[in-house]
Order: structure tokens, then sequence, then C-alpha cells
């Protein structure tokens, strides 16, 4: 058994017990990462005399007691469009190449005082502004499961990094299905807590009314752990949300007996999968058994989801993406005549296609004439979209679904059509939009051998839930990871 | 010109709030400092970072707007401005358009002895920009971001203003309401109060309002009144000519006297506002609003009621005193140490006022102590100093607030008021002037004058005038 | 396609998002803004009339800070990542013609 077959949670406890040096476990995450990342490029950036710099350290702190979290020693990669502090983060564009913030994430800080050790940071579609991270300024991310898939996105980095064994957990960051959608091709397990719950501080803002970190790890008990340690409340993000229960891992109980699950019958409609369909009924089936209560039911309004998030989400980032104009930190052109040139040269040479398609849309559906019927028309949607959900969490603690409609495409298949690479998010989007938590882990595998994922979403600030059901769940089948995975340093 | 013009003017009146700290970060809004000194990630617009609102920015809004009879809106909102400027970091302004804080306010104006009321159509909360400094030798602009998200509020009026001079008397007022709530200090040369202009003309009495053009860069009530009548004149002529007034920012150069179309291809007009998804909507309950009414001060208007019941002082003392609100509060306090109001109004309209034109200062600067002021005045109704000194005194105190007690002690400036000593000095005085003795007492009353000057002389002025005439008269009926 | 967006308004975009776009990119950008947009149009099968606009997804309100001065010199971090720096501030292209 290797190192890196743990689950980060089990490699904390070998730690502490002091079966596995911290050092030790850094040492095999980058052996992994440089056996390899050269294929599955799940990294921008790694820098392993820093990482076993801060192994030793760790080390240290924990010998002496100033580190006794669950997580303590654990080395880890973060998503690049959160900040860390002296350490280069571009959200995977050339108009970030050498940006190097001053200032570390909220989330990160909490992780640092956890006692976690940093790999480097992760790929992603070029401002999470995609689902298959074919959109970064680096090169793509290869599914490690298959290298000529993609591996989803925008979180993808993270997810395919956590599935190579090239880390151990990750952050990621989901606006529309960013975390839950590559877990999902990926075969991890990735959650998306509640709006409000993790600080968005130093998360390089795309749309700020959906975008939010979170974890990325192997199994339900990792996602758990993970979530307890960055969900905080911080007085810096006026959105984030002092909870009175952050013991997530409390709900790691193998118990479902009387809960009630609902299946949103249209989920399961046109464009889904034939064999994700199946894997995710046979999932519902095994939480039955175990004595949950598993109704279907009318969710209504999934199709008017993804319209109104590309309203929102585009507008929010052509505001958001205004900042990047060579003038404080980033890319600046060469050359250019004047202050606007400049401008336009910067940003139109800085952003990929997918970013300017945005920003673009952005700008129109906020200019004069448009505001009222498109983007009004957007958030009186959300709101109806809200609505439903909280009819239906009125009746169920959970809603069980596919996280998305099939298993992960081939590299380059969905860049062609936007508006199809738009429909891979079709499941999740709708989460994002009314705040909920939502979780993706692996259900089973399509006959090509590609994982599928199982979304389960909870009702606002009910993880708890969430994790429980996931949890019991996951108890009924064990954690593959990806023959490449396995051929890595021992 | 035939036909007879009005302007009809509104104004977009900017005023920094006198918080301690920006409107969304921590940083110091203190004025000075090197370059971008005062700035953090939050008002450089470095990615990842977000804006929490200061809650004295709410406070001082709603007591300008509860001041010029606005309604509070309980639910107000922050929206983004979209626009590229280097000046602004994020390239958005956080405003307010959808919610304002204030709205359907209006105060009362008085221009010769006419009163009205100018609307006010909302007062909104945002945060101000960076500066940018032309570096004439590289050709390049610098930034500094220090100014970069001082809370500022805006205050929107209707279009009821038809002159200059009632302008400026607006404006006077509502610089007068918000120095009195102590919100910001209103410097129009230090830009924490700044007017943009919104003119157009039509024929008088016509009741359709002209194309209307806005002007920026107004930093006195000198280049504001120049520059109604350069842009009405300039309208004017357009019209006179046949041609249109085009909607239109201009830029008044007030040492040129003309202002200038601020027209560019790249500056499209459409701000793209939304509501801010990073900031959370500010509710404004009733307790609350009665709390920030509570606490009001008292204003100009009813100040001058009551220092005319109280005080019994003639209305020009009262308009100067209470035109300040330093002024005024410099006059209370140093009648609340005890000293008799109209002498300290005497002290503040005289030789304050001298001395505040002779140094061409703002009388908001006068910066001595109202105890110092108060000890004077004391000491000159004990006659321990005659009121000459009392005036070479008070200099001192107006220049560098000595305390009037030790200077006069350390220059040795007491009253002679020892008639015995006096006498004596006074005596050998009119043995030494005998020609004016001889003149007095042939019917030139004004002799005197000559003794009494040199009695003063020989005390140094510490004579008090009135018992040296006394002396002198008793001496010189002896004769 | 239902949406026709003109080269005008491409032109007008790209002003409001200070983006240049080559002419090829420009034809690119048009068929995408359109295809977006006719699909965006599936909103308006929806009676969304008796929905207020949903900004926010919780009612959260009255977050403040209070106004105490908690930063220090910021120049050196917040020019760290400056393309261009001179007097401790950023250069840009001449502001005021
Ligand atoms: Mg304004
Ligand atoms: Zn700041």
């Amino acid at each position: 058994m290797s190192i890196l077959d743990l689950t980060a949670v089990e490699l904390g406890k070998k730690i502490k017990e002091k079966e596995i040096t911290v050092v030790e476990a850094a040492k095999a995450a980058l052996e992994q990462i440089k056996a390899l990342d050269g294929d599955i490029h799940g990294y921008v950036s790694y820098d392993e005399e820093s990482a076993l710099k801060r192994a030793e350290e760790v080390q240290k702190g924990m010998d002496d007691g100033t580190y006794t979290g669950p997580l303590a020693g654990v080395p880890m990669a973060v998503k690049d469009n959160i900040c860390t502090k002296g350490y280069k983060t571009t959200c995977s564009s050339k108009i970030l190449e050498n940006f190097v913030p001053t200032y570390s994430a909220q989330a990160v800080e909490n992780l640092i005082k956890e006692g976690v050790v940093f790999l480097g940071k992760t790929n992603m579609d070029e401002f999470a502004m995609g689902s298959t991270t074919e959109t970064s300024a680096f090169g793509v991310t290869r599914n490690p499961w298959d290298l000529e898939k993609v591996p989803g996105g925008s979180s993808g980095g993270s997810a395919a990094a956590v599935a190579a064994n090239e880390c151990f957990m990750a952050l990621g960051s989901d606006t529309g299905g960013s975390i839950r959608q590559p877990s999902s091709y990926c075969g991890v397990t990735g959650m998306k807590p509640t709006y409000g719950t993790v600080s968005r501080y130093g998360l390089i803002a795309y749309g700020s009314s959906l975008d939010q970190i979170g974890p990325i790890a192997k199994d339900v008990t990792d996602c758990a752990a993970l979530l307890e340690v960055i969900a905080s409340h911080d007085p810096k993000d006026s959105t984030s949300v002092e909870l009175e229960d952050y013991h997530f891992t409390d709900a790691l109980v193998d118990d479902v007996n009387g809960m009630k699950i609902g299946i949103p019958k249209d989920y399961f409609g046109e464009g889904l999968d034939a064999e994700v369909k199946e894997a995710v009924l046979a999932a519902a089936k095994k939480l039955e058994e175990k004595g949950a209560i598993v109704e279907e039911f009318d969710l209504g309004l999934v199709e008017y989801a993804i319209p109104a998030y590309y309203v929102i989400a585009s507008a929010e980032a052509s505001s958001n993406l205004s900042r990047f104009d060579g003038v404080k930190y980033g890319y600046r052109a060469k050359e250019y005549e004047g202050l606007h040139n400049m401008y336009k040269k910067t940003r139109s040479e800085g952003f990929g296609a997918e970013v300017k398609r945005r920003i673009m849309l952005g700008s129109f559906v906020l200019s004069s004439g448009y505001y009222d019927a498109y983007y009004l028309k957007a958030l009186r949607t959300k709101a109806l979209i809200k609505q439903e959900f909280d009819k239906a969490f009125a009746k169920y603690d959970v809603i069980l679904g596919p996280a998305a409609p099939t298993t992960a495409p081939k590299l380059g298949d969905s860049l062609s059509d936007p508006i199809k690479m738009y429909l891979s998010d079709i499941y999740t989007i709708s989460v994002n939009l009314s705040g909920l938590p939502g979780m993706s882990l692996p259900c089973g595998k399509d006959s090509n051998g590609m994982p599928i994922g199982l979304q389960i979403i909870g009702d606002c600030f009910k993880e708890k839930n969430v994790i429980r059901a996931a949890y019991a769940f996951e108890q009924t089948r064990t954690y593959e990871a990806p023959e490449i995975a396995k051929g890595g340093a021992r | 010109m035939s036909k007879q013009y009005e302007a009809v003017i509104g104004l977009e009146v900017h005023v920094e709030l006198a918080t301690k700290t920006k409107i969304f970060c921590g940083c110091s809004t203190e004025f000075g400092g090197a370059p971008n000194t005062h700035t953090c990630p939050v008002c450089t617009g470095m990615p990842g970072s977000l804006p929490v609102l200061n809650k004295q920015v709410v406070e001082y809004a709603a007591a300008v707007g509860l001041a010029t009879n606005c309604e509070i809106t309980q639910n107000c909102k922050f929206d983004r401005k979209n626009y590229f400027y280097p000046d602004n970091p994020q390239n958005y302004q956080i405003s307010q358009l959808y919610l304002p804080i204030c709205r359907n306010g209006k105060v009362e104006i008085e221009v010769e002895g006419q009163k009205k009321d100018v609307r006010i159509h909302e007062i909104h909360m945002e945060e101000d920009a960076g500066k940018l400094v032309h570096d004439p030798w590289t050709g390049d602009s610098l930034v500094d971001f220090n100014r970069s998200g001082v809370p500022l509020i805006e205050i929107v009026s209707e279009p009821d203003m038809r002159s200059a001079e009632e302008v400026i008397a607006y404006l006077e007022k509502l610089r007068l309401i918000i120095q009195y709530l102590g919100a910001s200090d209103c410097k129009l040369q230090e830009g924490s109060m700044r007017a943009d202009v919104n003119l157009s003309v039509r024929e008088a009495g016509a009741d359709k309002f002209g194309t209307r053009t806005e002007m920026k860069n107004l930093n006195s009530f000198k280049a504001i009144s120049r520059a109604i009548e350069g842009e009405m004149n300039r309208q004017i002529d357009l019209i006179e000519a046949g041609e249109q007034v085009v909607q239109e920012t201009r830029r008044w150069d007030d040492t040129k006297g003309a202002s200038y179309a601020m027209r560019s291809k790249e500056d499209a007009q459409d701000y793209r506002y939304f509501p801010d998804p990073d900031l959370v909507p500010v509710e404004i309950s009733d307790e609350w609003i009665a709390k920030i009414k509570e606490a009001q001060p008292e204003f100009r208007d009813e100040k001058k009621v009551r220092y005319k019941e109280e005080y019994d002082l003639p209305d020009y003392d009262i308009d100067i005193i209470t035109g300040s609100k330093h002024l005024a509060d410099l006059f209370e306090a140093t009648i609340a140490l005890g000293t008799e109001p109209k002498e300290v109004s005497n002290w503040l309209m005289g030789e304050t006022m001298r001395l505040v034109n002779e140094s061409n200062m703002d009388i908001d600067d006068v910066s001595f102590t109202p105890e110092h002021l108060a000890k004077l005045i004391e000491m000159i109704a004990k006659s321990e100093i005659n009121r000459k000194v009392g005036k070479e005194v008070f200099e001192k105190i107006f220049k560098e607030d000595v305390d009037p007690a030790a200077y006069v002690e350390e220059y040795g400036l007491k009253s002679m008021n020892d008639e015995g000593a006096l006498r004596k000095t006074i005596e050998e005085i009119v043995e030494n002037n005998p020609k004016s003795v001889e003149d007095y007492k042939a019917g030139k009353k004004k002799a005197i004058g000559f003794l009494v000057g040199q009695t003063m002389k020989a005390t140094q002025g510490k004579a008090d005038p009135g018992i040296v005439n006394k002396i002198l008269n008793e001496i010189l009926a002896q004769i | 396609m239902a949406n026709h967006i003109d080269d005008a308004t491409i032109e007008y975009v790209g002003i409001l998002a200070k983006l240049e776009l080559s002419g090829e990119e420009k034809e690119q950008a048009k068929r995408d803004m359109e295809s977006m947009l006719d699909y965006v149009d599936k909103l308006n099968e929806l009676d969304t009339s008796q929905a207020e606009p949903m900004s926010h997804v919780f009612p959260i309100h009255n977050v403040f800070r209070e106004d105490v001065v908690k930063n220090g010199d910021g120049s050196k971090e917040c020019l760290a990542n400056a393309p261009e720096e001179q007097d401790h501030s950023f250069v840009v292209p001449k502001t005021i013609v």
C-alpha cells in the first residue's frame, strides 16, 4: 500500500501517529506530480522546494503541538483563482501570468493555521469560465481515466490532481458546477457549500453572487474535514454568513433511516445518458434499501437555469474583470497609442476567446436599453427557481440526481459549440442560482470505464444532510483510483 | 439680443465625509501622505478583495438627508457604475442608482431678501476616485490611490436654480448644514466639496427646458459664478445664431474663463449600473432614524433665533457668527466659560475678523482656544490690562494661542493702577511741560491730550487712560 | 436566428468592454452573441411578472465595519505587481488631452 493511496484524513492520522512524516508525504505527492503531470497537467505551477520547506516546518509544528487538526501535514493543491500570498495566482490567464498576490484568501489562511502543506496551484478554465479546463491559457488538463478526455471544469486541474494522486485533496471553486462536474468526470468527491459558508475574500471573482470555494477530495470524509477547516465567518466578506455549527464531520454517520430523498423527474429526461441515469437511480435504490424514503417529484424550471445563469454570471463577470486593465498588475500590451488603446490591446491580448465572449455578452445585457429585458429578467427567473427549491425542501431532506448528463467528453468536442458545453452544467447551475449546497461523488462507471457522478443537493446551510446521505451511500462501494495513479511513485 | 433668457440650473454636489476610514476598507482618509501609502487590496482593486461598508458613512449620509428634509430609503442598496479610467481601480465605482439612501428633500435659500426652496432629488453614497498627476517630463500620468475609496455623498438637486447667486446661496446653505452636522469640512479649494453644474437656457417664462450641459472642475464659488455666466452666454449665443446646444459634459478652465467639451468616442456614457453583489442591502429602521435625528445639532436657523433671544446680539453679528460652525462653536464655548456674550461677540466681530481678513485666511482655520479669549476678556474687565494692551495680547492669542495671563506677566504689560505712583509720574510730566499747562489754562483744552500721551508713553501704555485723565484733571485744577 | 447583432453593436460593446476585435473575431463574436441571445430568449417563455429581481439569495443586511483605521502604509504591497511604476505611483498613458 502506497502513501498515495491514503485519503487525506487517513494520512493525517498516520502522520499524527508518527507512522509517516510530513516530508515523506509531501515527497510522495511531489514524485507523483513529476511522474504524471507532464501527461495530465493538473498543475499550472508547483514548487518542490517551498513545499518541502513547509513540510519540515509543519512537522516541527506537529511535534511541538502547534498543529493538532486532522488535516495537519497533509499535502494539497489550490485552484489557481484563489490568492496565495507570495505565490503566483494566474486564473490560468495570460493577463495574470505574473501576478503574485500580497495576501492569501481567507480559506487559505484557515488552511495555513490547520498546518496543511501546499504543493502548487491547479489548472482551470480561464477565470473559471468553461466546463472542460480547455480554455486555460496554459494548456489543457487531461482526464486521468482517459487522457483523450476532458477532466471537466472549471476546477478540472484540482479534480484531475486528486484523481491522479498528485495531491491528497484540493480547493476548487464552483460558480455553475465547477467543483461538482469535474469531480464527477474524474471520479472524485467535491462539494459546493452553501453560498456564504466559505469566505470569498481572496477568490478572484467570476460571478460574485454565485462563486463559492469548496473541497475536492477522494471521499466524503475528506470533503467534510476540509470544509470544516475552510468554512468560517469572515468580516472581510460582507456575504459571509456566521453559522451556528461548523462541525460538518459530525454528519459522517452511516444512517439514512427515515431520511426523505426527492428525485426530480426533470433531471432524468431528454439529454441524460442512459448509463448515467441507470447508475444514479441505482444509487437512489441503495439509499432506499438503507431506510431512506425515496420519492420522485416535479422540480420545474430546470431548463431556464442555464440561460438565467449565463446572463447573471456574464454580467457580473464583465464588471469583475474590468479591473484587469494593465495599470495595477498583470499583463500590459507592449505597444499601444494612448490610454484607451492600451486598455483595449492589453485586454484583447490578455484574455482568451471564452472570457472575451462572456465579457461581451455581459456588457451587452447590462447596456442601456437591455438591462430590464435581460438582466432583471434573469434575476426574476432566479427568484422563481429558488422558490422551486424551497418547495422541494419543504418535503425532502435532500435532492438526488446526476451531476452531469454524460461522462467526460473527448478533448475538443465541446469547444466548437459553446452552448453544448454550457449544457453539461444543466444539473449543477440551478444549485448556484439558489445558493444551495451540493456534492458530487462517484456512483459507478460507464461502459467505457469513465466515472459517473451522483449529485446530492441540500437546503441552504443543511450541509450535514448532504454529507450524511453521501457518506451512507459511499459505504456501499469502495474508492477506485484510475490506473495511471497506481503507476506513479510507490 | 432682443429676447430675454433665463438659466435653468441643477447641481450635483459631491461632499467628502469626515470619517476616519474609507468607505469600504480600514485605510485612513487623512490628507497628504506619500503616494499610495493609504492603500490596501480593497481600495486599489486587487483581485479577490471585497468591500465592507463603513457604518459611519450611512450615519452621516442619513444625517445630511434628515437635515435637508429628505425621505430616508429604509432599504437602500449599492450599485456598480462601470467605466474605465485609471483613477478608478476596479474600473467601476461603487455608488447608488436604484435605491439611494435619501430622496425628495428641499432646502430654503434666500437671495436679496427673496426666499425660495431648492428641491433635492436624491442623496447617494459612493466612493471617491484616486488622483492623477500629469508628468510633463515623461508625458505620462501617475496614479495615486490615497483618495480612492474616501466616502462621498452626492447631493443631486432638481433644476430649481435660475442664477449664479441662487447657486451660491444653495451651496452655502448645504455647506453650513453639513458643517454643523460635522459630516464634512466642505472646503471647495481642497476638494472636500465639489459641484458639477447642469445648465440649460430658455426664453424667460417658457416652461420647456432647453438642452443642458454638465460642467465639471469647479473648485471655488468664484469659478462657479464665472462658469455659470460663461456657459449661459455660450448657450444663448448658440441659440441666437440658430444653432443647437449639444448635451455633453464640459470642463471649465477657470484661468482661461472658458469651458471645453470632454468628448471622446471611447467614453460611451453607458454605465451599465447593476446591484453590487459584494455588498448587502442597508436597512435603516425607524429606531435608527430616530437616533440619528436625536443626535442632530442645533442648525444655523435655530441658532439665529436663539442668539437674538438669549444674547440680544445685532442681526449682523449673528449672521457672521452663525455663518461658520467653527465661529459659532468658539462663541458658545467662550460664553460657557462665564464670559459676557456681547463682549465675546465684539472680539469675534472686531479683532478676529480684522486679523482673518488681514492674513487672508479661512474663518474655519482660526485656531485659538475659547479659554484664552475668555481669560483676556476677564483681565480687561478687571482692569488688569487696558483695552489697548488687550488688543496687542489678542493678536498674540490669535496667532499663537498664547495664554494671556502668562504673556502679560512675561512682558510686564499689567496696568499701572496704583494711583499714588501714577500721580507722582503725572506730577513730573506736568512740571516738565509748562508750555502745555499754559496752553490748557489759556483755554486750549486739547493740550490735555498731549499730557495724557506723555503719561502713557512714560508708563509704556500700561496706565489706565481713565485714571490718567482723572488725576491730570485734578492736578491741573489745582494749578 | 431571431437576434441580429450588427457591426455598430459589436463596435459599441467593444468600447464598453474595452476589447478590440479583429475583423474575423468580430464576425465570430456577432454569431456567438446572436446564438447566446437566442438561447437566453427562452426566458421569455416564463411569466416572471410576479417575481422580484433577486440579487442576493439570502435576506442578509446591515453588514458593517466600524470606522477604525486598521491599515498602515500599503504602498509597497499595492505597487508590487505594477507593470510600470514611478514615484511610488502607477504609470499610465497621458489621461488629459
Ligand atoms: Mg457621482
Ligand atoms: Zn484601503
